[in-house]
């Protein structure tokens, strides 16, 4: 086995949302006011944890926590992921949570006045196959109130973690759905200052994916931060 | 060539896929020097942040089967986290430095729309002096943002300040 203590290179600017972002007022007292230091990356910053699937098992469908169907629309999200050179990440876990068809979290901190299910927890993790394929089975998550500004509703989400190859390209992000009025009014969403980079975070309905009389399919790809071509070391 | 995805706030309920098992690094049966890691996060007004996740991630000892070398916890009502794990030793950094023994940390909560990165360093550490981070931040106060304290036998504490006085030194990796 080898592991890649090559360095990542800097993210582009414009892809990743500032941390002052006023419009969304948690960050107000929570952004530190100080410039970031930037520090040599050895092999804390190289390196990664690994999951093992004996330990860490999957969860590769959300729509069935009881073995009963939980209700709404059931989706199956399929893509890959890959780093900023285009190669596939393979066997790397993902982490995923969300809200319930009507839009309520299994979370005792959620106090919005719409139904849980009992057949929906909404908590997933899933592993990458050897070319960097993932698939997991949910529901679409409902949009729900939320209290940044006057009539803040959050767009329909789906809550990503990834780890890949290295501490520096620790990921975690949401994935959007197409077509959803809400974008344009979710100062989240909109804190990616890049409008591109932004779009990238809205999962492509693919008719390919969608399996006949079950499910309709969304394809959602992830890139994780590339290296700069150099040493690979034996482990 | 592609560009890496956006990151997004964890949010307030990511507790979804917690476990809380993961806080000790040393439950798949790791021997070594055993040690408690403590610590509070705070925001620009004092106020304790109650929603966060914490991660470490050390390169010393290396992760291993019975050694995930990597943790989440919580921060809880007061806003404290707590680790158990094992005491990292020296770690090799660029050309012929060597770092002091260190722990990255990683904080995700809602407010933050992506993780502040940061490391704890331990108090008395000779290494500390000629560490090729440390040595990055001239002001001392600063620098002590990053030293966890001894509090007891094995016990270390770090707390970290998001915002204003004594603000945490965060890191661009």
């Amino acid at each position: 086995m080898t592991t890649n203590t090559a360095p990542f290179r800097p993210m582009t600017a414009g892809s990743q949302p500032p941390n002052d972002t006023p419009e969304y007022g948690s960050t107000r007292l929570r952004h530190p006011t100080r410039p970031l230091l930037r520090i040599p990356q050895g092999v804390t910053e190289t390196t990664s944890p690994i999951f093992a699937e004996s330990r860490f098992p999957p969860i590769a469908d959300l729509s069935m926590a009881t073995g009963k169907p939980a209700l709404g629309e059931r989706i199956i999200v399929r893509g890959r992921v890959i780093d900023e050179d285009e190669r596939p990440v393979p066997n790397t876990m993902i982490e995923i949570w969300q809200a319930n068809a009507a839009g309520r979290y299994d979370h005792p901190g959620d106090q919005h006045d719409a139904p849980l299910d009992p057949n929906f927890h909404g908590e997933g993790r899933v592993f990458t196959d050897t070319d960097g394929w993932y698939q997991f089975v949910s529901v679409k998550p409902g949009s729900y109130p939320w209290g940044n500004h006057y009539n803040a509703w959050r767009p329909n989400h789906i809550h990503y973690s990834l780890f890949g190859t290295g501490f520096g390209q620790r990921l975690i992000t949401q994935m959007y759905f197409p077509g959803d009025p809400l974008l344009a009014l979710d100062p989240i969403y909109l804190s990616v200052p890049d409008p591109a980079a932004r779009e990238r975070l809205i999962a492509r309905f693919d008719l390919d994916i969608t399996a006949p009389a079950r499910a309709l399919g969304y394809r959602f790809d992830f890139v994780l931060r590339g290296r700069n071509a150099t040493p690979i070391e034996q482990a | 060539m592609a560009v890496a995805t956006a990151n997004q706030t964890i949010g307030p309920y990511w507790h979804l896929i917690e476990d809380a098992s993961w806080a000790d690094l040393t439950r798949f049966g790791a021997a070594g020097d055993r040690i408690v890691l403590t610590g509070t996060v705070t925001d620009g007004a004092g106020d304790r942040v109650t929603d966060a996740a914490i991660e470490i991630w050390q390169s010393s000892p290396p992760a291993s089967p019975d050694f995930p070398a990597y943790g989440r916890c919580r921060t809880d009502g007061t806003g404290a986290f707590r680790f158990i794990t094992l005491k990292p030793g020296p770690v090799a950094g660029v050309g012929n430095a060597q770092q002091a023994p260190h722990i990255a940390i990683t904080i995700f909560a809602r407010g933050l729309l992506q993780a502040l990165t940061t490391r704890l360093y331990f108090q008395d550490e000779p290494l500390n002096e000629t560490d090729p981070v440390l040595s990055l931040i001239e002001d001392a106060a600063r620098r002590r943002t990053l030293i966890a304290q001894p509090v007891a036998p094995g016990a270390w504490h770090l707390d970290i300040r998001l915002q204003g006085d004594n603000e945490t030194v965060f890191m661009e990796v």
